[in-house]
């Protein structure tokens, strides 16, 4: 009985991850598959029956005229934004820290707006504000700048609170003891504050990265002409859209979260053990 | 130099590009081609169609959430009580699809149920609104699950297992132990899992647009079309998006109220 609902267990977990991976391994398989019709054209909308492995696929995806620049736009706004974000969001998490107990409440909890905010408010905002600005004070954002001011201001707050937690841990004196022992109070942070708040750092911008990558609904709203990866697929997915569009980015960013995930629990464990060796001895 | 001047910089961000894009929602809602007017915003209210795209929003959302919380919490359970170096890989797959981009998965699901099932089995499956309605559930479930998975894993794996010895101890059974013992203690990770599916669940627009060919429309929908494709429709959108919020925040009081620890949290 016991071993029936065991195996019963992880049958369940099974059908769950088939549920949550089937999907998108779907997208994977087709992606490498011949989509050439009779007529010598791509019709991706055939996708589910298989006629042949090729690599066309990720090839045609540079020669596309819309999915090509798409492709360079996403990742130029995921990175540009990301660093912008990661350096506004430490910076001000440092100045945070150091804040009276009010002053660092009523900071936070704005802070806080974006990330409880629905993508569509947080979209259509932004989408007033760029039309405000451009109808009543004449002046005409690029979506280039759009798009980069709309996901830097999404992805501070989690650079923000993944650093803050860093902060806490660290101890106040680091500073002052860069300071007693003549550095300058920018080179205290540079070379005392944040090395010790890296970890924080780092996780802020693979947020921030992730965020932006990810981002479909506020793209949408904010960019006239331009469109980023996911408002691509968006746009064309009535007639079927190649599916090496979708995975080209999406994949190695999952399989990238995947290996930071994994390893950072497989360096916990590895400390647990050396934990318990210390405490045994 | 003080340190707290190293926010200044994001403070003033902070206002320019997260408090005053809020304040566009009630401007838009009340002015009207250069002039202040309630009589849009009245007009939008008083209107009872978007009221019932509301209702039938909530409804979906609503299920959504039920279905996502029965799967989950089988899930989180079995997962936490595994061996805790076993748990933590096989949670990491659970929370990663979270990351992944809606209109991709979303898209599997529209290559799946479109171009697939109707040449395998020979039928179209969305033809009437019955089947765009389950069709639209099964793929919101299936983008939202992860986000119910995580935040009962977290609470389920911190809790105190010397307390369901004790219940057993005590003469409880299993399912007693369960029922008493372990559902009441897990509330903030229930709480905090429904909050983080139901609220993105009413402003979803992309699922109905995708799978059910705009049906059934919902109450994103309905904002993404006064802000996408009709002209001049900033005052009603905004209107609509000023009763969203509304929704939100009393939805987030009331998980506030329920939530007291804050738990929850994230990966990375």
């Amino acid at each position: 009985m016991k071993r029936v609902l065991r195996s019963f267990k992880y049958v369940y977990l099974g059908l769950m991850l088939l549920f949550l991976y089937l999907p998108i391994v779907y997208l994977i398989v087709f992606s490498f598959n011949d989509f050439t019709s009779v007529s010598g054209r791509q019709a991706y909308s055939s996708i589910g029956t298989w006629k042949g492995f090729t690599l066309a696929n990720y090839g045609a995806v540079f020669t596309d005229r819309s999915a090509g620049p798409a492709i360079v736009l996403t990742i130029e706004i995921a990175l540009i934004s990301s660093l912008a974000a990661t350096i506004i969001g430490t910076a001000a998490a440092i100045g945070i820290n150091s804040m009276r107990k009010r002053t660092r409440t009523a900071v936070l909890s704005v802070s806080q707006l974006p990330m409880v905010n629905p993508d569509l408010v947080t979209g259509i905002t932004f989408m007033m504000l760029f039309a405000f600005v451009s109808s009543l004070l004449g002046i005409n954002v690029g979506d280039f700048a759009r798009l980069l001011i709309a996901h830097i201001s999404f992805s501070i707050p989690y650079v923000i609170f993944s650093v803050l937690p860093r902060l806490k841990q660290s101890s106040d004196m680091l500073y002052e003891a860069a300071l007693d022992l003549g550095c300058s109070p920018i080179q205290a942070l540079l070379k005392a504050v944040i090395p010790d708040i890296m970890p924080g750092i780092t996780s802020g911008f693979i947020m921030a990265l992730t965020m932006s990558l990810d981002d479909f609904v506020v793209s949408y709203f904010i960019a006239k002409e331009q469109q980023t990866l996911s408002v691509h697929i968006y746009s064309s997915f009535r007639h079927g859209v190649n599916p090496a569009i979708a995975t080209i980015l999406f994949v190695p960013l999952v399989a990238m979260l995947l290996i930071v995930n994994l390893r950072r629990i497989a360096k916990e464990r590895e400390y647990e053990i050396q934990n318990k060796k210390v405490k045994m001895k | 130099m003080k340190r707290k001047y190293f926010a200044y910089p994001y403070i003033v961000w902070m206002i320019l590009f997260i408090a005053v894009p809020m304040i566009f929602i009630f401007y838009y809602a009340f002015n009207v081609d250069g002039r202040w007017t309630t009589e849009r915003f009245v007009q939008t209210i008083a209107n009872g169609d978007y009221w019932i795209v509301l209702l039938k929003s909530v409804e979906i959302a609503f299920i959504t959430t039920a279905i996502c919380l029965l799967l989950a919490y089988p899930i989180a359970y079995i997962l936490s009580n595994m061996k805790k170096s076993v748990a933590a890989f096989i949670s990491v797959l659970f929370f990663v699809p979270m990351w992944m981009n809606f209109v991709l998965r979303t898209y599997a699901w529209y290559a799946i149920l479109e171009f697939a099932f109707p040449k395998l089995l020979g039928v179209k499956l969305l033809t009437n609104s019955t089947s765009n309605t389950i069709a639209v559930l099964v793929v919101m479930v299936y983008d939202f699950l992860p986000f119910m998975v995580l935040p009962l894993y977290n609470t389920l794996s911190k809790l105190d297992r010397s307390l369901l010895e004790a219940s057993r101890d005590l003469g409880a059974n299993g399912v007693t132990t369960f029922f008493r013992v372990v559902l009441p203690l897990s509330v903030p990770g229930i709480v905090s899992g429904i909050t983080m599916v139901f609220i993105p669940a009413i402003t979803a627009f992309t699922v109905t647009a995708m799978i059910g060919h705009g049906k059934p429309n919902l109450y994103g929908n309905v904002i993404e079309k006064q802000f996408k494709s009709t002209s001049g429709g900033f005052a009603t959108g905004s209107t609509l998006a000023i009763i969203l919020l509304i929704c939100v925040m009393v939805s987030t009081l009331i998980m506030n109220h329920f939530d007291k620890d804050k738990e929850g949290g994230s990966i990375l």
